[in-house]
């Protein structure tokens, strides 16, 4: 038995648990097998185990034993104009467990012009405090310049951020120009980071804003009139644009509308390294909540990109989920009271904007998904919480139920029925936007760190236990492609003598900027020694020096015939 | 025959009468036989056993096609770029187009930015009055977007016949417009009744990878495609058609180089969007290999922006389209330097002045990669070169079709000259020509222009400075019949609610920046709205609710009716229960 007791984590050390006669369901397959877990990690996993005296035992009777979900898109605990959205790392966790989820990864979110490590200190200390379960985070870049990059290669090198998020909207506040994107999408392609990307035109849509306030459109069906689905489709392909042409692998949060969906199909079946993850909200319900008269209930329905009017999209979004071309599922979990909310009554762009879906987000799924066929257990599982995982480079911490991972389990149980209300919820907002719905499927037994958090529908969780997981660069399953990739982009020049023809004079200077900005861009002329290279490039090409063209292009026969250089041939 | 007088402002040609006899005309709707009789520049009759004056001068047709002009929508003649100018002016290049064919070109004025728009057209005018061998008309290209633009395009559009305008997505800190500006510019547009035009590339991007591939020591022409993959084109190709479609605006994607840039014109199409695209003489008929080429000066003579593809099935896939119509004209973007010109970008690739030629082999390239292999039929040739272009810039039918009273523009189309294409007898003063030793089998065998003959036996009989401008009004049918039905239904209304008076949440700091202004300089119509906003808030207060009147008269069965929802999306059951204002429930 090598496996010792991890010694940091003294709370749990003494746990020891036994699930019985269980059905174990990773993302590749499912088999029936006993898990012996101690001091938060999987021991054993097989038949007539041989475990300790005094064990705690869990019957499952057959029932499906997954990996724990991972929530990897919250907002917990975020500031928000002097307030903090109703959901702390306590409450916001503590629903999460209850929904079957045993990690959440949040979003550190430092404004513009503050420091990023100030800001990821001050998450981390917010949530080592009150987290229920084991947590990571992701750091949202709102500004760019060379002291943010150098913060950036810190949290690489040194906090355990491997993904980063950067706004196409938000225009004049979080909002990155293309250049900058470029900039960001390359260094961090460098670094084995991965980009996440807010998806919207902040442009276009400070536009359609002011348009909507002029028509005296002031309520939430404003915010989704000014935020139509093209924009966040265009955001989409502009993001996938930049990051093939930097070879970075990108992650678009939040997908919420059909054709935001189909350019991420689109991308991967180019080839492109994408990610697109659509939330609880977007597979749960649609935008046409927006037009309640009840401006309470509208506004809380009130998140970017907004839920789209379109009643079809929630299950367009499962297929495509369920079809691999969607591959993690996040909640965005970013609640706010009404009476927070109603900052905005006057005028829907001052809502404060985000929904829930922490808790509910695994059951929706199940409902929506599985029980209609659209995919199996193991696919749960992957979209649930493996895949997720796989981008974090947490795997196989995480994601899996095998020997040696982290003991977040959940019992779950296929044939209960429950409806979702605001009543009954473990999130302290008044609303619930899924209010209503009767969902099949639910966790029956959740274990965090080994711990039996949620036994027979009461939740035993404790704050601040939750452990920082941190998270390392070039995972893996996003970086083995690019790295291939990059080996083979090499760009090379045309070997040639130099042109010695006449040349025109030309007075103004135009076009032509090669450098987006001269503090980050030390371009540097080329100096050719004449003598050196005289015109022993001429005559016929010897086979080396066939003339380099982009990899992946399919060209024919190279062209470019004889090296005359000045001849007008 | 009373209706037809002889236009009196066109002395220099009304003495000329003609009929061609025994023509087969080809339209873009139906091919025919007939004879033709022109006077004065225009249509006179059509039809068999014509009875005209004496002493025509009679063409016999044999029965070979005779179809409309070309019509070249985009070129360059006479371009200045930073104190050079392009090398074909105004009569060289009208030159070439009518020995290609083409009666009637489009040129682009390209005011520098600062400069005001119509004192940059009056040049334009000027350069091509004294010297145009055919009609022509003007684009205007918008490279600065500030107070007095807009004011500039509704005195183009309503005083000199200018129904299109383009936009640069590319060439940043020159040309190059924000998203939030050619959202206005899209919006002033439409408003006009113009067509937006734009030259798609992300600008930004390309900027960056300029830079580094500089970097890596790559400072041939390889250097220009390579830093502009065609996956830029089609992203600011994408972006401008979700712009559009926001501002319900017709547009037009002049210079469609690569597949992936057809491709999204092409399913943009199948989702609705008005939008054109414009593949050019250089993208049908070569490609982006000759980059690589060793002799500097012919790799320097196809650089172009958006670059040609270096993927040499575009040309074929781009023919494709066009012949099923996802794009539907055709131009030349003719700008051709001298090779010394073109030198002063020899040891940087961004410094070279960009354009390649093609006014002259259009209507031939085009016959011999579509019609020739089957890919469309003759009046398919003739939309493409001719009827649409005419349609989309408001000059159909005086343009783009043979038709009583109609322009005297036709061409004697001869299927079956074969002809390799060289420098050493095109008709343009350039030493490189792009599509050197390609070989085209059809090609005009007579041309007139303005009731005239100007090609005859292979020979051109041009006159310089005979070319007129040709005013266009705005709102084109073909264009803004969908567009006007779109705007009539996509009225927003706001939901009517009583007031919200529950609690509020106390804000301490200071607000979510969401400026919805993009920039006060350079957003006159943000202006207009801003100050009509203010005057809005003066007069109309916030709605202020009695609540005794209203009581709860919006709570209970709500009527289907008053529930506001965009026409455009399914909306099944349009929620909202009851309107109990303050509640949670």
């Amino acid at each position: 038995m090598s496996y010792q007791g991890k010694k940091n984590i003294p709370k749990i050390t003494s746990d020891r648990l036994l699930i019985k006669g269980g059905r174990i369901v990773n993302d590749d397959q499912s088999f029936h097998a006993d898990i012996y877990m101690e001091d938060g990690l999987i021991k054993q996993i097989g038949d007539n185990l041989i475990v300790p005296g005094g064990v705690k035992t869990i019957e499952a009777n057959g029932k499906m034993v997954i990996p724990g979900g991972i929530d990897i898109h919250t907002h917990f605990q975020m500031p928000y104009r002097g307030t903090t959205t109703v959901d702390d790392f306590s409450q916001g966790s503590k629903a999460a467990l209850a929904g079957g989820t045993t990690m959440i990864v949040d979003h550190v979110i430092p404004e513009p012009g503050t420091s990023l490590m100030e800001a990821y200190d001050q998450w981390r200390q917010w949530a080592d405090e009150k987290a229920c379960c084991d947590y990571s985070l992701h750091v949202d870049i709102t500004h760019w310049n060379d002291s943010v990059k150098q913060e950036v290669d810190n949290l690489i090198k040194e906090k355990g951020v491997n993904t980063f998020q950067v706004y196409m909207a938000y225009k004049d506040y979080y909002q990155m120009t293309n250049s900058e994107l470029y900039e960001v999408f390359t260094f961090l392609a460098e670094r084995g980071g991965i980009v996440q990307v807010h998806a919207e035109n902040g442009e276009i849509i400070a536009e359609e804003q002011a348009r909507m306030l002029q028509m005296g459109i002031t309520g939430p069906e404003g915010h989704v009139l000014s935020r139509p689905e093209e924009l966040e489709a265009e955001a989409v392909f502009r993001a996938v644009t930049i990051a093939s042409q930097t070879n970075c692998p990108l992650y678009v949060t939040r997908v919420m509308s059909k054709s935001a969906a189909d350019i991420i199909s689109q991308a991967r079946k180019k080839g492109n390294v994408v990610f697109g993850e659509p939330i609880t909200a977007s597979l749960g319900t649609d935008g046409t909540h927006y037009w309640s008269k009840n401006w309470a209930k509208a506004a809380s329905f009130v998140t970017s990109p907004p839920l789209s009017p379109d009643p079809t999209t929630p299950d367009y979004l499962h297929t495509l989920l369920a079809s691999g071309d969607l591959s993690v599922t996040g909640s965005a979990h970013c609640t706010f009271s009404v009476a927070q909310k109603a900052i905005g009554k006057d005028d829907f762009t001052q809502i404060p904007e985000g929904v829930n879906g922490v808790e509910e987000r695994m059951v929706l799924i199940w409902d929506k998904a599985v029980t209609t066929g659209k995919m199996d257990e193991n696919m749960f599982v992957a979209v649930t919480s493996t895949n997720a995982a796989k981008i974090l480079n947490l795997y196989p911490r995480k994601g899996r139920i095998a020997v040696g991972s982290d003991a977040d389990l959940v019992i779950w149980d296929t044939d209960s029925i429950r409806t979702i209300t605001a009543k009954t919820h473990n999130s302290a907002a008044e609303y619930n936007i899924f209010e209503g719905m009767e969902l099949r499927g639910a966790p029956l037994v959740v274990i965090c760190q080994g711990k039996i958090v949620l036994e027979d529908g009461n939740l035993h969780a404790t704050s601040g236990v939750g452990r920082f997981i941190p998270c390392s660069p070039f995972p893996d399953f996003a970086y083995k492609r690019v790295k291939a990739r990059k080996q083979l982009a090499v760009l090379r020049a045309v070997p040639r003598g130099m042109y010695d023809g006449p040349v025109s004079e030309f007075s103004m200077s135009r076009g032509g900027t090669p450098s987006a900005s001269a503090r980050t861009s030390p371009t540097k002329q080329p100096v050719r020694n004449l003598h050196q290279s005289g015109f022993s490039l001429a005559g016929p090409p010897t086979p080396d020096d066939i003339p380099i063209r982009p990899a992946g292009r399919r060209i024919v026969v190279p062209p470019g015939g004889r090296s005359n250089i000045t001849s007008l041939s | 025959m009373s209706g037809y007088q002889g236009k009196k402002n066109i002395p220099r040609i009304t003495s000329d009468r003609l009929l061609i006899k025994g023509a087969k005309i080809v339209n873009d709707d139906q091919s025919f036989l007939a004879d033709i009789y022109m006077e004065d520049g225009v249509i006179k009759q059509i039809g068999d056993n014509l009875i005209v004056p004496g002493g025509v001068k009679i063409i016999e047709a044999h029965g070979r096609m005779v179809m409309p002009g070309g019509i070249d929508v985009h070129t360059r003649f006479q371009m200045p770029d930073r104190g050079m100018v392009a090398a074909d002016d105004f009569y060289q290049g009208t030159r070439a187009a009518l020995a290609g064919g083409t009666t009637m070109i489009i040129d682009h004025v390209v005011p520098e930015p600062g400069v005001s728009l119509v004192a940059a057209f009056k040049q334009w005018r000027e350069w091509a009055d004294s010297k145009s061998c055919c009609d022509y008309s003007l684009h205007v290209d918008i490279t600065d977007w500030n107070k007095g633009t807009q004011e500039e395009m509704e005195t183009l559009v309503k005083d000199h016949g200018v129904n299109s305008f383009l936009v640069y997505l590319a060439y940043k800190d020159v040309f190059q417009l924000s998203d939030s500006q050619i959202y206005e510019v899209f919006s002033v547009i439409r408003d006009l009744g113009a067509i937006a035009q734009v030259h798609a590339e992300n600008g930004d991007i390309i900027a960056e990878e300029q830079r580094r591939i500089l970097e890596l020591g790559i400072t041939g022409p390889e250097g220009h495609v390579l830093s502009r993959p065609e996956e830029v084109e089609a992203e600011a190709v994408n972006r401008s058609v979700t712009i559009a479609n926001q501002t319900n605006c017709p547009l037009y994607i002049t210079k469609v180089m690569s597949k992936s840039a057809a491709d999204v014109i092409a399913l943009a199409r199948k989702k609705g969007a008005v939008v054109y695209g414009e593949p050019i003489s250089a993208s049908l008929g070569t490609d982006g290999t000759h980059y690589w080429s060793k002799n500097w000066a012919k790799a320097a003579a196809f650089v172009t922006s958006p670059p040609l593809s270096p993927d040499p099935t575009t040309p074929d896939y781009l023919s494709s389209l066009l012949s099923c119509g996802d794009l539907q004209v055709t131009g030349s973007a003719h700008c051709t330097f001298q090779t010394s010109q073109r030198a002063v970008g020899k040891d940087n690739f961004t410094m070279m002045p960009e354009g390649t030629n093609g006014t002259e082999e259009r209507m031939s390239l085009i016959w011999d990669k579509c019609v020739v292999t089957g890919k469309m039929d003759e009046n398919q040739f003739v939309a493409v070169t001719s009827t649409n272009a005419a349609k989309i810039f408001n000059l159909y039918p005086r343009k783009g079709r043979i038709a009583v009273g109609s322009d005297a523009d036709l061409l004697l189309w001869d299927p079956d000259i074969t002809k390799i294409i060289s420098a050493k007898s095109h008709n343009l003063a350039v030493e490189y020509n792009i599509f050197e030793g390609t070989e085209v089998r059809g090609g005009p065998l007579v041309v007139i222009s303005q009731g005239k003959i100007v090609l005859e036996e292979g020979k051109l009989h041009t006159m310089e400075g005979c070319g007129r401008y040709v005013s266009r009004k705005p709102f084109p049918d073909h264009v803004y019949k969908r567009i006007k039905a779109r705007s009539r239904l996509t009225e927003l209304r706001g939901v009517p609610r009583g007031q919200y008076d529950g609690p509020v949440c106390e804000v301490t700091v200071t607000p979510k920046v969401m400026s919805t202004v993009s920039s006060v300089k350079t957003s006159p119509v943000k202006q207009q709205q801003q100050q009509q906003q203010q005057q809005q808030q003066f007069t109309t207060h916030q709605p202020v609710r009695n609540l005794h009147q209203s009581g709860f008269s919006l709570s209970g069965a709500q009527i289907d009716d008053n529930v506001p929802r965009r026409t455009t999306q399914r909306i099944v059951a349009p929620p909202g229960g009851k309107a109990n204002i303050t509640s949670l429930g």
